[in-house]
């Protein structure tokens, strides 16, 4: 028997990642939707010892074709994968969580509602009538609370059930009189042409003037009197307000629900949330309580992930490379392999494991911040400034993550449902200093600014930052001038983060992080170490050996920024497969050995650099094109090889040329 | 009386009677839940987007998209279901 597949579809701030989190617990990976590199997460559980899987499908709170995350979830959906689907419903939002179940309903599947979060709802004198609320929608409703673990068997049965049960669903939905008479128009044009959709839903999204949908049937070849009557429909009623009408009926027929099986209080209850809110979004106090928490989390970071936690994984490094070392020596392996376990792979990669606590801890605290429901009033603070700068809100959260990693950071575009701010916002978040990038900044202040530390790094960030938005600036009136941009966003009440979500968010950042250690700095580092020390005749590490001449030929680019040796311009394109790798270089190139800290390093670099070279040098570091893994996701991300092609080359040419400004002005002052 | 959100106070209320922006705004909010006869209260409308109690939850809308939204007005500090 074929294992049967439960699809999870909810609104975002459903609750729906905890609700996944609770049935699968820790059986989840991560994959590709067919068709489609957007990544997904499948989990298993097991029911009387039979296995289930759990796909995850986006949050969105519609199916139409707004988003990638809606068409995502859409076209899953159609695919007809999955046995059932859980609709996960946030029991104090019943009326807008409704108007996605409509679109279920519409679609003719098999739906098991979770009324999700009952508890809050009850704390805010909310209470339902299960059983009107089931037989309304034609669907089993279990009460939940994912985060506390209840109403999880139950709901699993109810899954089960449904999934066995041959009932035909039915659509509860009642549309306009001139809306029913055009579904039956195009459904009498649609039925028996073996069409993969429902032929009602495939009319009603047609007379929404659905994009994808007219794009898929002219795909599909449908025949040619079909796209015929679709292409009439669009011309003669392409500007009638069906589609808004569409979306009224299923919102009467939600508040109709609501009406026969909720009971609300006459007036809201004022929650602990609310109060919050009052200072969190206030007017004056919103930016500086902002500014407040992200300086607690950077400190923290560094006070957890790097003093309290660096040393141990600095120590276990060098611990497992005296081992390998003495093992290698023991069982006489050949010098060179002993050369290359130690430069490469022991040095090399330890490098970055030295910086798994730092993230670690980075990724535990912005997880509790996305959890808790913060980054939405980040997301309303900012709005207004990022306005000025042609972007909205939502992008802001894009920039906080950014400050981990770029990667997640331009994942997290996929929520903004107007293509102009998600395509300014992907461009210049490499702008915003990411967790790899810090190391290089530490070593250059080590070596010249020791005691301007943290006023050095402040002034770096805050640089990308303004970077970043004088780059949405300029592209928001060139490259996308005219399109429309708005800002409409659900902020949801504050909630306990649960621990399940915020560790599972970290180790699946961690583990990514680590691989990539494995895997990409792994090959960089013996691909340079190859470079350097081949051919055999010459000195090793010297700039005849191979790796020297090729530095040597792109060396002159970079000399009006002041930087211009061989072994500077090899440190920064080992930077573009991943930005670890910069330090790591320098080190092995001017201390004759792979370095990543310690005093040898930092007297190199003193030896080799001015203070006024090592702000140009940080400067394009900040700067310029982004790691081979964020270059990869907007390759993904866009569908295109072009805009990665460009993200690559205009954040190079910005750091280049602001490098050359760094190095000229200062040049002026000092003489 | 005929008002557009931005021009309501905190503790207002009213009912959503149109919307005047483009065609993809609009059915965007209609989606969010801003559909013809949707009630909304005003919980801050000072700087920055207006936020609003909406079916239970709250929406910030930006300024610029608030200004297009038509509502009739209701009493004021009137509960909002």
């Amino acid at each position: 028997m074929d294992k049967k597949t439960i699809a999870l579809v909810g609104n975002p701030n459903s609750g729906k990642t905890t609700f996944f989190n609770m049935l699968t617990g820790a059986n989840q990976y991560v994959g590709n939707w067919p068709g489609v590199t957007v990544e997904k997460k499948v989990g298993t559980f097991t029911h009387n010892r039979i296995e289930y899987d759990v796909v995850d499908l986006p949050g969105c709170y519609s199916l139409g074709a707004f988003s990638e995350d809606e068409l995502v979830a859409r076209d899953y959906i159609l695919s007809d994968d999955a046995d059932v689907i859980v609709n996960v419903i946030d029991a104090s939002n019943i009326e807008r969580n409704l108007y996605l179940t409509t679109q279920l309903l519409e679609m003719g599947k098999k739906v098991v509602i979770a009324l999700n979060m009952v508890d809050e709802a009850k704390r805010r004198d909310i209470s339902f009538d299960l059983d009107a609320l089931s037989r309304a929608l034609g669907a089993p409703v279990v009460p939940t609370v994912a985060s506390k673990e209840i109403g999880k068997d139950a709901l699993i049965e109810a899954a089960i059930a449904a999934m066995d049960e041959d009932k035909e669903p039915v659509n509860p939905v009642a549309y306009t009189d001139a809306v029913e008479h055009h579904i039956e128009h195009l459904h009498a044009l649609l039925e028996e042409r073996a069409l993969p959709y429902p032929a009602d839903w495939t009319a009603i999204k047609i007379i929404e003037g659905d994009a994808d949908i007219a794009q898929k049937l002219h795909d599909m070849r449908v025949d040619e009197d079909v796209l015929q009557g679709v292409d009439n429909f669009r011309r003669y009623h392409g500007s009638d307000s069906f589609e808004l009408d569409v979306v009224d009926s299923r919102y009467a027929f939600a508040h109709r629900v609501a009406e026969q099986a909720v009971v609300r209080p006459e007036q809201e209850v004022v929650t602990l949330s609310d109060k919050v809110d009052r200072v969190f979004t206030n007017k004056y106090l919103g930016i500086p309580v902002f500014a407040l928490i992200m300086l607690v989390v950077f400190q923290l970071t560094f006070a957890v992930g790097q003093d309290l936690l660096g040393g141990v994984a600095v120590e276990i490094i060098e611990g497992l490379g005296g081992g390998i070392e003495a093992f290698l020596e023991l069982i006489h392996a050949p010098a060179w392999f002993i050369a290359f376990m130690n430069d490469g792979a022991v040095n090399g990669v330890g490098a970055v494991i030295e910086f798994v606590p730092l993230i670690a801890v980075l990724y535990l605290l912005l997880g509790l911040l996305e959890d808790s429901g913060y980054m939405a009033r980040a997301a309303y603070v900012w709005d207004d400034l990022m306005r000025r700068f042609g972007l909205q809100g939502k992008a802001f959260i894009s920039m906080i993550i950014g400050f981990g990693c770029t990667v997640p950071g331009i994942m997290s575009t996929r929520t903004m449902d107007n293509r102009k701010d998600r395509m300014i916002t992907l461009l210049i978040t490499p702008f915003i200093s990411c967790g790899a990038k810090l190391p290089i900044y530490l070593v250059f202040i080590a070596a010249f600014f020791p005691s301007y530390g943290g006023l050095v790094l402040f002034l770096l960030y805050a640089f990308g930052i303004f970077v970043a938005l004088v780059m949405a600036k300029v592209f928001n009136q060139t490259m996308f001038r005219g399109e429309s941009s708005y800002f409409i966003m659900e902020m949801p009440p504050y909630r306990i983060p649960t621990v399940k979500n915020v560790l599972r968010n970290m180790w699946d950042n961690v583990s990514g992080f680590i691989k990539k250690a494995g895997t990409i700095i792994f090959l960089v580092i013996t691909l340079l170490w190859v470079l350097a020390v081949l051919p055999t005749s010459v000195e090793p590490y010297s700039e005849f050996s191979l790796l020297g001449r090729i530095g040597a030929f792109l060396a002159p680019i970079f000399r009006p920024a002041g930087f211009g040796t061989w072994q500077e311009a090899v440190a920064l394109f080992a930077g573009i497969p991943a930005k670890e790798a910069v330090v790591g270089t320098l080190g092995m190139l001017y201390a004759g050995q792979y370095l990543e800290e310690g005093m040898i390093l930092v007297d190199a670099i003193r030896q080799h650099f001015t203070p006024l070279t090592a702000l140009s040098y940080m400067t394009m570091v900040l700067l310029y094109t982004p790691c081979a893994a964020t270059l990869a996701i907007v390759a993904k991300e866009t569908k295109s090889a072009r805009w990665p092609v460009f993200m690559a080359l205009y954040t190079f040419a910005i750091g280049w040329l602001v490098a050359v400004i760094v190095y000229q002005v200062g040049s002026l002052f000092i003489g | 009386m005929t008002k557009m959100l931005t021009t309501l106070r905190k503790g207002d209320g009213g009912k959503v009677i149109g919307i005047d922006a483009g065609k993809t705004a609009t059915k965007r909010l209609y989606e969010m839940g801003f559909n013809t006869g949707a009630s909304v209260k005003i919980i801050k409308n000072d700087s920055g987007p207006v936020i609003v109690s909406l079916n239970g939850s709250k929406m910030a809308v930006g300024r610029g998209l608030a200004g297009k939204i038509q509502l009739e007005a209701t009493e004021q500090n009137a509960g909002c279901i």
